[in-house]
């Protein structure tokens, strides 16, 4: 197996897209549907904004504009179009991709902590743009009358149990495809950026053209899972580009790991386990977070795959 | 946008005072955060994502202060220290673990003491809005200058917070504690090498930038009303002036709180649907054309 690490990520992501898919066909438990398809959205979201975090060393404050840019532009593609659903989300992606890359020429030449405020500003910036432009985003309120419901080959996202499926997919498709882009030459030349821009630099790396690619390949795969997060709550909201948005995505990928490359995908079932969990016993989920967070930022000092990792030094990544 | 309504606003006088009134209020507030955000970056080199907590929790206590000693200036001064002493123990207890790790590492911290106390403010005040309310003698007819209201006790709160403005910048630079504080900033490691104790220093840094944000939150709690979550637009427009002004400079902090005041009372009447929208604008144009800020010294 050592020799096909391609092959171990494709035969791991059958395994585990088999298993949640005949777990319905055993128990149905909507608790549990649900939770995979928010899931799917938001470990597409972390996992993305991690290509940039993790492995370039670009920390991006604004990740959570393409997740929302995602979301709006497949909502407002369905409600005011006939396209078809497929058709209508690789058009959403196409444009949030799109909007990565020209937010992106403008911010990657930034050093570290100016580009993390640039990335906030342009998130803040698209944040007013949807909150004052009643007449096509319905403002504050958020994009509302649902997604209209259309077949994709004959298989129609109607119920949770075809959404779950169909999220479940996009997600193990779309993790492969960031795994891929990780492991490939492109993704360990952004890992030499990270750690020594000036030699990859010597080395031949256009500097400023690497980032811009990661930046758009992360922008593309976080309106993925803006998809995927319309098709959830059946529309879109200014939450979904709000900056405390763009925080999960960064809990997640500190709280699941920065080095691992599931480990955001943890994260993200951590919070989203911790939301379930706690919003059940006590309103003040805040708090609870917030002390979770303490422990684990002060406690490990660093994600849980890269804590265990780091811990049995025996087993490589 | 109404840009006419703008161009008819800026021909008054009446329009351009009562508007230039709230800018300043709006813009000296949120100096009196950013100064604290700009002087921890500068010192510590840690963005204080925890500071809109500084503020609001000011607020909160001179809400109590207030209805337990009846004196409005007592109230200010407990909201005042009491953030002064919580940021040392923020400093010391939380803060000093995250020295020299990851930048997301120390967000992460200070984030969760947001999340943290958010919901302590919840516990102990309760949910709901709460209204301090004018103290009593500015309970007057506003005045009328040049035929623009101004309420009196804006008048003084933007007179005491230009006031802690000057005081801050001549200690800055004329005191020995503000030299060392400077000397801090550039560098940390020869300031301890010639024995001064930095972390006191440090400590020493954090209690005045909470206590610049508590003084904050209970001179805008008889303006604005209190409630959990208040410290967070704060901070993200805390962050906007330390970034235009440039991170690490006082003066530049004053230069774009005013600006950004100006901005949001004139930009009400002008476009009141975007006023957010172009103070974002203005940072991005900022980062691009000028990265180190207006003030900033590049890196």
């Amino acid at each position: 197996m050592k020799g096909h690490p391609a092959l171990r990520d494709l035969a791991i992501a059958a395994i585990v897209l088999i298993v949640v898919l005949a777990v319905p066909a055993f128990h149905r438990s909507p608790a549990f549907e649900d939770f995979i398809i928010r899931l799917s959205a938001m470990a597409l979201f972390a996992s993305s904004l991690n290509l940039l975090v993790g492995n370039t060393g670009m920390v991006s404050f604004g990740h959570g504009m393409f997740y929302g840019f995602g979301a709006y532009a497949f909502a407002l593609t369905m409600q005011m179009t006939e396209l078809s659903l497929p058709v209508a989300a690789v058009l959403a992606v196409a444009l949030t991709t799109f909007a990565a890359l020209c937010v992106g020429a403008i911010c990657v030449r930034l050093s570290t902590d100016y580009f993390a405020f640039i990335t906030l500003a342009f998130q803040m910036l698209f944040f007013s743009i949807i909150i004052s432009w009643q007449s096509l985003t319905g403002g504050d309120q958020g994009l509302r009358g649902g997604i209209p419901r259309r077949e994709i080959f004959g298989f129609e996202i109607g119920s949770q149990l075809r959404l779950y499926q169909f999220c479940a997919v996009v997600a193990v498709l779309g993790l492969l495809a960031l795994r891929h882009i990780t492991t490939s030459p492109f993704g360990q030349t952004l890992r030499m950026i990270r750690d020594n821009e000036n030699r990859a630099s010597f080395l031949g790396v256009v500097l400023w053209r690497a980032r811009l690619q990661a930046f758009t390949i992360a922008g593309a795969f976080a309106g993925i899972g803006g998809v995927l997060a319309a098709l959830f709550v059946s529309g879109a909201y200014p939450e979904l580009a709000d900056w405390p948005n763009s925080g999960q995505a960064i809990f997640a990928v500190m709280l699941g790991g920065i080095d691992s490359f599931l480990g955001p995908v943890l994260g993200a079932m951590i919070l989203l386990a911790l939301n379930d969990v706690v919003t059940r016993f006590t309103e003040y989920y805040g708090l609870v977070l917030g002390l979770v967070i303490l422990a684990f930022a002060l406690g490990l000092r660093r994600g849980v795959l890269d804590f265990i990792r780091l811990a049995r030094p025996g087993r490589a990544k | 946008m109404n840009l006419d309504a703008l161009g008819a606003c800026l021909a008054t006088s009446a329009c351009v005072v009562t508007q230039t009134t709230s800018g300043l209020i709006v813009g000296m507030l949120l100096f009196l955060v950013a100064a604290g955000v700009t002087l921890i970056f500068g010192v510590l080199k840690i963005v204080n994502f925890a500071h809109g907590t500084f503020y609001m929790l000011g607020g909160y206590v001179a809400y109590t202060a207030l209805g337990a000693t009846d004196s409005y200036t007592l109230a200010v001064l407990s909201g005042a220290f009491a953030m002064a002493l919580f940021g040392v123990l923020f400093e010391r207890l939380l803060i000093s673990r995250v020295y020299g790790s990851n930048v997301l590492m120390q967000l992460l911290v200070c984030y969760a003491a947001v999340l943290i106390f958010d919901d302590v403010v919840k516990i102990v005040w309760g949910p709901e809005f709460h209204a301090m309310g004018m103290p009593p003698a500015f309970q007057v007819p506003p005045l009328f200058i040049a035929g623009g209201v101004v309420p009196p006790f804006y008048a003084v709160l933007i007179g005491i917070a230009a006031l802690i403005a000057i005081v801050l910048g001549l200690g800055l630079s004329m005191t020995r504690l503000g030299k060392t504080v400077r000397a801090a900033a550039i560098n940390p490691q020869m300031v301890s090498a010639l024995g001064v104790n930095t972390t006191a220093l440090f400590a020493i840094v954090f209690a005045i930038g909470g206590g610049l944000a508590g003084l904050a939150g209970a001179l805008a709690a008889p303006v604005r009303s209190l409630s959990p979550g208040m410290g967070f637009s704060i901070l993200i427009e805390s962050f906007i002036v330390t970034v235009i002004g440039g991170m690490g400079s006082i003066a530049g902090a004053l230069v774009a709180a005013l600006v950004i005041g100006l901005v949001r009372g004139f930009g009400t009447i002008g476009f009141p649907q975007f006023t957010d929208g172009m103070i974002y604008i203005v940072m991005i144009v900022i980062l691009l054309l000028r990265p180190q800020g207006l003030f900033g010294r590049r890196a």
